[in-house]
């Protein structure tokens, strides 16, 4: 089937709009982003202090790192917003939802997707504005050469699709559960652990490290903030970026076999 | 055209006592029973045709429009609509089909509508020009005019009723099923909204199923009326015929001047006020005319009215006869 390129841009449009609206969250993340980030670099500041060398990452590394993630935060958070899907699922108004022409799948994805980039384009920008003009050693690096800018980019797009390829599943799997706020808790937390979302995975110990780093979760914030930091670059970036496509790749079959039994299966009670 | 022949349907629901030991019981094993909500129903809807379907809360009335839809699979029997099998075919099926789902929004909730509408037609693949002229028709026969700017949030229910049954029919549908189109509207909003589907159907020969617990939709809309309870098809016939199946009496309100008239063998006092009678006969043993003389022999009238058995009551009656 021809995909429907216009039916995802309108949903893009429609979930901008609606982002837009609400200036007060916008307003809120961003003063929440700069002053967590700040409060997160001085912690990290007082730690290198202690001991200069005992740490994977260099100083300006971690602080740009820290720096990227809380801009970035909800394209790469797995449990987001997405309300309407939520509520879709448990009020039955899932069943308007398969009553179109078109797959689920592909809808809610790129629905949560659209979701996450509108929020993060007028959220974003301001924390890495801010961050760009503290003095140092409290300031973001920017990415030093193009190269690296690209690897980013398109590291950090596979991140959201691998992030929002994970949270598919927790939204499958809400079809056989009835309630959300248990699955939720448990895929947060580890989501945001594993991904690097609390401290970034180099500081892991080397065995933890070993197995962490092939779990989906590495394949998620962990790489573009490693490559916008730059402690990994080139050929490693490489790797990097072929190992969120594994993962990216392996997802969203599962999640789209996953739909289909779900939606074949799926009972709609009253009304 | 829709067919359906012998489809059933079984839902397994979990069920246990009240009370904090079953809850804790329950969190451990749970216990089910088998819900039977379609047992073996079969009917065929012809093109153009608009059908009235009632029957009880939890007769199977919203579950055969989900099967419809494909968004259920049956246990067992076929469902046929345009020579495809809905829930085998769903994508292909969709495109010819709209649903309102009275008790469920299909509107993008904080957002002005014309956006949703917008994102419909992207969804439908509508073309622009169809799109246009659609949303135009609808916007004067539904009397959308302002309402398309405003978020759905601020809507009322009249308001927002109306948008969705637009919304439904951006796609041009040859099949429209609407399921409680007119739950919780106001008077005006329901005429309004019977117009409109009365004008689809004849104006564009839209197929239309319609589920109601309002009678009156039933009596403006549809000629026939397919009656189920407890899963199964009960009844498939005109109103008229329900009416007449149910009952052959007459109910006459007269209201009088002086004494009570005397009444003849055959008409049953119904409600007896000061100056006012009602009263219940059959039209085959006492012909109307008759009635109303052998009544002014015997009292001074001052005003008579002679009426079938409202549909409300005939319903009540029907589900009582087959102790829904």
């Amino acid at each position: 089937m021809k995909v429907n390129v216009k039916m995802y841009l309108s949903l893009f449009r429609i979930r901008f709009h609606r982002n837009l609206q609400y200036r007060a969250v916008v307003l809120g993340a961003i003063i929440k982003g700069f002053f967590w980030s700040l409060m997160e670099v001085l912690g990290y500041i007082a730690l290198y202090h202690a001991n200069l060398t005992g740490f994977p990452m260099e100083l300006s590394q971690t602080v740009s790192y820290v720096w990227a993630h809380q801009s970035f935060i909800v394209l790469f958070t797995v449990v987001f917003a997405d309300g309407e899907i939520y509520s879709s699922i448990r009020s039955g108004t899932v069943a308007y939802e398969l009553v179109r022409p078109s797959k689920l799948y592909g809808r809610w994805f790129c629905q949560s997707a659209s979701n996450r980039l509108s929020f993060a384009l007028v959220n974003c920008l301001p924390v890495l504005l801010l961050g760009l003009l503290l003095p140092k050693p409290y300031s973001l690096t920017l990415p030093s050469s193009q190269a690296q800018l690209i690897l980013f980019t398109v590291s950090a797009l596979l991140a959201l699709c691998v992030t929002v390829a994970f949270a598919m599943l927790m939204y499958i799997s809400l079809f056989y559960l009835v309630s959300q706020r248990g699955i939720q808790m448990m895929v947060r937390v580890t989501t945001i652990f594993f991904s690097g979302g609390i401290i970034p995975l180099p500081f892991f110990p080397d065995p933890v490290l070993r197995i962490v780093q092939w779990l989906p979760f590495a394949a998620m914030q962990n790489m573009p903030l490693q490559i916008f930091c730059g402690s990994i670059m080139g050929t490693v970036a490489a790797k990097g970026i072929c190992f969120q496509i594994f993962w990216l790749t392996i997802l969203v079959l599962t999640g789209r076999a996953a739909m289909e039994q779900a939606t074949k299966k799926v009972i709609i009670n009253g009304g | 055209m829709i067919e359906f022949s012998g489809v059933s349907k079984t839902y397994r629901v979990a069920r246990r006592q009240a009370g904090m030991g079953n809850a804790l019981k329950s969190f451990f094993s749970r216990e089910y029973t088998l819900v039977h909500a379609l047992t073996d129903v079969s009917f065929t809807i012809n093109d153009g045709e608009m059908v009235g379907y009632i029957g009880p809360n939890g007769a199977g009335k919203s579950t055969t429009i989900k099967i419809m839809c494909g968004v259920l699979t049956p246990d067992s029997g076929t469902c046929i609509i345009n020579g495809r099998i809905p829930c085998k075919e769903r994508i292909a099926h969709v495109r010819d089909i709209g649903v309102v789902f009275g008790q469920r929004s299909q509107l993008w909730w904080d957002v002005p509508v014309a956006d949703s509408f917008d994102l419909i037609r992207d969804i439908y693949r509508v073309k622009e020009n169809d799109y246009r002229k659609n949303v135009n028709d609808l916007t004067e026969l539904l009397d959308l005019g302002e309402i398309l700017q405003t978020p759905v949030r601020n809507l009322s229910l009249g308001q927002r009723m109306r948008c969705e049954i637009a919304a439904s029919l951006l796609h041009n549908p040859k099949v429209l099923f609407l399921d409680e189109p007119t739950i919780g509207l106001d008077a005006v909003s329901k005429i309004a909204v019977r117009k409109f589907i009365q004008r689809l159907n004849t104006e564009k020969g839209t197929t239309i199923l319609l589920t109601t617990h309002d009678m009156q939709d039933i009596e403006a809309l549809t000629q026939r009326v397919l009656l189920i309870g407890r899963g199964k098809v009960l009844v498939d016939g005109t109103l008229a015929g329900l009416k007449k199946h149910i009952t052959s009496r007459k109910t006459m309100t007269i209201e009088y001047r002086g004494q009570p008239p005397a009444l003849w063998e055959g008409m049953l006092p119904v409600q007896s006020d000061d100056g006012r009678l009602v009263i219940s006969f059959d039209p085959s043993e006492i012909p109307v005319s008759q009635a109303i003389t052998r009544l002014a022999q015997t009292t001074e009238l001052v005003d008579v009215s002679v009426s079938d058995i409202s549909t409300e009551e005939m319903v009540a009656k029907l589900y009582k006869e087959y102790s829904l």
